[in-house]
């Protein structure tokens, strides 16, 4: 195990150093120029532009710029931003606790929904609320989030006048009125994201329940006189839920990267925001470290979910 | 009118016969333009004490609550000398002052300095090479330090030193400043300058203290901590700030001017898009006032409806134009395209050019694309809209432009299709991706088409139009097609930088990795001659008359076509008082706003 586990990780390097090898190379051969604005700007003399890249060493072919880049990673040093002029860890780390805290209540908010709703419509298949379930489903996930978040903003907050639709992560003041300011901002984004993931997640446990309720053990513990209800949650939904646990762990990356498309409807100050500015400004280190570390995460929950697998799934061995 | 006639009219100004405001609009009526017109008043003596064009400040007490601005896009850093873009200079705008404002009829307003210099008072050398700025002696910055000269000496010898990498290095390296007393600076120039309020003015003009940057100039300018924690002058003191997102100030209690600032606290948010920031205003009422809204007039129109704020048209200078490519942009000479060796086989016949003048249906565009974001324009040399040459006309008649092209011999050929030779009038018309461009490219090819001329419309990504990168074919720059059009922004009350736009030396070129600012490439001796004129010329009206004449010959030329003018378009709830100035950033009299009941 120890073993497997240390073989994977050696792995990993080298499928890194791939990744970022691309990364870089695709951002070199993109067009466009952090000091844009400036080119536009009839006031700042153009030597002043280029004395400008040549500080941040924009004008070193690009293996040096990634050699450079990689070593100072290396050491634990993410880099300067061109556009905010701060590091980049800094900036990063500013924008965690928001990230964690919306995606991370809706990846919850998605598995509150799918867990009940997919087990309950696995062992009534084919009856109403499997239907209704069903149709909601994929109604749920065929409505892109830029659709459903314009739709709540203009119904909860144009129409009703009930949440605001402009987030804002330093709410000042404290205490329950704080809270509560802070739960009024956050339930459109969370619960427009949570009902997108929980729809396609619903369809994921139902299948992967009926899988398993047709097979012979479960027959046997029927005949064996056990309740409906011992049977679904003991005997069902432990075998039925290993996919789940993976795929869920598979997505646990996504709650650091963030969600650029709904982050930038709500004005939510996340990672996903982040990287979006970060691109469209052309700030190399900034979009360098963000999908560099989620590309480290990726590779790192998969490792975890393949040993929650296995640890869950003794019959899987590892070799 | 004759230079006697105004120097009367300045007389009579001075003697407090005629109101200045009566004398601005006198220059208006003959096409000067009103901070031509102030500056011509400052250097004859009768400068304006302050602006007369402010609303009248009436709170008698602080204590207004919160402000809440929105910005769709963030500001990123906190240092005005490293403050690319307007976002971050208006977010800088919060804590740091300049030594004076911009205000809306182009005057300037005196902040940080006691008194605006003028000749008069012997603080604006007669021979335009020196410039004397008194301080107020009451400012103190947020941490209790007093303000003086030294710290306006400092921000000079901060901004010009190169490895500061300070984007105000162009306001700050060509002149010299000493400190003529702890309250009194003297800007020195090389040369006769008539456009003196530059350096410590405005947006380019914000003063950073000497005691917390002392020791960062340089090479660790990026070092210093009080890039992201400002300690200013201005009405708020620094909060906090989180990058691209949010930026927090609380009131100066000890501010230098009374009852101000009106507000405990104000913030502005950054991120998400235009419309959704003109909802949260205009139809919510979340936020009191939000910044650039580029969105069309008719969604502005709707959201006004629900009766809770105001869109703001605030007149500057920018101007959306379209430029006809004087050099051949499709064969290589010397292994250039668009060299300046080379000429464009239709587009430097005069006919062709008016022609395709007579094509641009302003009005519609105005009407059906733009709205009250941009009134239809005659004038690349746009001030406010009462102040512009009054020489250039434009029309639209299709009908004209046939017979023109008929007079110069482009028959048209099998196809529809014009030609003399074989130069067949066919284009290439490149510009940004941006809905509304879009839209006055199809009108303007369709009104082409019914003249026998054939338009074929490129579209580039905005990133890759307006960036500087050296190797890509599409910007707008390098200018590889035969029209192209954008929008140019004046980013001064005064024209001299924008007007070097068509001077025969700022030829963008391979050799000058296409940063020089004459895209269009058309040379003239005759606006050349102007343009070293105005450089040098010390009497405001011999200047303006030169700047004047400037605009008549690239519009007139036909060289360029203007659109639309781009006034700033914002919104604010009804209740809030926000004083704009399209000369400075608006932020720049936000000691100023306050709520009405």
């Amino acid at each position: 195990m120890t073993q497997y586990v240390l073989r994977r990780l050696l792995i990993a390097i080298p499928s890194l150093l791939g990744i970022s090898v691309i990364l870089f190379t695709v951002l070199a051969l993109a067009p466009g120029d952090p000091f844009e604005e400036l080119a536009t700007n009839p006031a700042v003399p153009p030597d002043v532009r280029a004395a400008l890249r040549a500080s941040l060493g924009l004008d070193d072919p690009v293996h040096v710029r990634y050699f450079n880049w990689l070593f100072a990673m290396l050491r634990g040093d993410w880099g300067y931003s061109f556009v905010s002029r701060i590091d980049v860890d800094d900036l990063i780390l500013q924008r965690l606790p928001t990230t964690l805290i919306v995606i991370g209540s809706s990846q919850i908010l998605a598995l509150m929904i799918a867990l009940p709703v997919g087990v309950y419509a696995a062992t009534r298949p084919y009856s109403i609320f499997d239907q209704i379930a069903n149709t909601l489903a994929f109604i749920g996930f065929s409505l892109p989030t830029f659709f459903t978040g314009i739709l709540f903003i203009l119904f909860f907050s144009i129409y009703l006048d009930w949440l605001p639709f402009v987030y804002r992560s330093d709410i000042p003041g404290s205490g329950l009125p704080w809270f509560w300011e802070h739960v009024k901002q956050s339930i459109m984004p969370i619960a427009v994201l949570g009902l997108f993931q929980g729809a396609a997640w619903t369809r994921f446990v139902r299948s992967a329940v009926l899988d398993v309720i047709r097979l012979d053990y479960v027959t046997t513990a029927r005949a064996k006189g056990l309740a409906e209800r011992v049977i679904t949650i003991k005997h069902v939904m432990r075998n039925a839920l290993i996919p789940v646990v993976t795929l869920v762990a598979l997505s646990m990356p996504a709650v650091f990267g963030g969600a650029i498309v709904t982050e930038q409807i709500f004005r939510v100050p996340g990672i996903g925001s982040l990287l979006i500015t970060a691109i469209l400004a052309n700030d190399t280190p900034v979009i360098m470290a963000v999908t560099f570390v989620v590309s480290i995460l990726v590779i790192l929950f998969n490792l975890l979910a393949d040993v929650l697998y296995g640890w869950l799934d003794p019959r899987i061995s590892y070799r | 009118m004759t230079e006697d006639d105004l120097r009367q009219l300045i007389g009579r100004v001075k003697r407090g016969a005629l109101s200045r405001r009566g004398f601005i609009r006198r220059m208006a009526a003959v096409g000067l333009t009103a901070p031509m017109a102030t500056q011509l008043l400052a250097i004859a003596g009768a400068a304006p004490a302050a602006s007369q064009s402010l609303p009248a400040y009436t709170p008698t007490q602080r204590g207004g609550g919160q402000l809440k601005i929105l910005y769709w896009q963030a500001s990123t850093l906190l240092n005005p000398h490293f403050a690319t873009g307007t976002t971050n200079q208006d977010a800088s705008r919060i804590f740091y002052e300049p030594l004076a404002n911009w205000a809306p009829d182009g005057t300037l307003v005196p902040l940080l300095a006691a008194e605006i210099p003028s000749v008069e008072n012997r603080t604006l050398a007669e021979d335009g090479r020196s410039v004397t700025w008194k301080l107020r002696r009451d400012v103190k910055w947020h941490d209790g330090e007093q303000f003086s000269a030294d710290d306006v000496v400092f921000n000079w010898e901060y901004a010009r030193n190169p490895a500061t990498a300070a984007v105000s290095i162009g306001s700050y390296r060509d002149i010299e400043v000493r400190k003529v007393d702890d309250f009194t600076v003297r800007v020195e120039f090389a040369r006769p300058t008539p456009f003196w309020a530059d350096a410590f003015v405005a947006t380019r003009g914000m003063l950073i203290p000497r005691h917390l940057f002392k020791d960062y100039v340089g090479g660790t300018s990026r070092d210093a901590p009080a890039n992201l924690r400002p300690v200013g002058t201005g009405p708020y003191r620094f909060e906090s700030f989180a990058p691209g997102d949010i930026v927090r100030g609380t009131a100066n209690t000890s501010y230098y001017m009374p009852n101000r600032p009106f507000f405990d606290s104000m913030e502005i948010k950054g991120g998400g898009d235009a419309v959704s920031a003109a909802r949260a205003v205009l139809q919510t009422g979340e936020y009191d006032y939000a910044w650039n809204l580029q969105v069309e007039d008719e969604i502005l129109k709707r959201l006004e409806a629900a009766n809770r704020g105001r869109v703001n048209v605030v007149e500057g200078g920018n101007i959306e134009f379209i430029m006809l490519n004087q050099t051949d942009p499709w064969n290589e000479v010397e292994g250039e395209r668009a060299s300046i060796k080379s000429t464009h086989p239709s587009l430097t016949d005069p006919a062709v050019r008016e022609a395709l003048s007579l094509l641009v249906d302003k009005k519609s565009i105005e009407d059906h694309i733009y709205g009250r974001g941009g009134p239809a324009a005659s004038n690349f040399l746009n001030n406010p809209p009462r102040f512009r040459s009054e020489n250039m006309k434009w029309e639209f008649s299709i009908a004209k432009a046939n017979e023109i092209l008929d007079r110069a011999g482009w028959a048209r050929g099998r196809d529809g299709i014009r030609a003399k030779g074989n130069v067949r009038l066919r284009y290439v018309f490149q510009t940004s991706i941006n809905a509304p461009r879009q839209k006055t490219q199809a009108v303007i090819k369709q009104a082409a088409s019914r003249c026998g001329i054939d338009i074929e419309l490129k579209s580039v990504t905005a990133s890759v139009f307006f960036s500087s990168d050296v190797a890509n074919p599409d910007t707008y720059t390098k200018f590889w097609s035969d029209i192209q059009m954008y929008t140019t922004t004046m980013t001064q009350a005064d024209p001299q930088l924008f007007m070097n736009q068509y001077v025969s030396w700022e030829i963008s070129s391979q050799e000058n990795k296409w940063q020089g600012r004459n895209i269009v490439r058309w040379r003239n001796e005759e606006y050349d001659a102007a343009f070293r004129a105005a450089e040098g010329e010390l009497d405001p009206v011999k200047r303006a008359a030169l700047f004047i004449k400037m605009n008549d010959l690239v519009v007139g030329n036909h060289v360029v076509i203007p659109v639309v003018r781009r006034p700033l378009v914002s919104a604010s709830l009804n209740t809030l008082v926000s004083p704009l100035s399209g000369w400075d950033s608006t932020i720049a009299f936000l000691y100023n706003w306050h709520r009405t009941a």
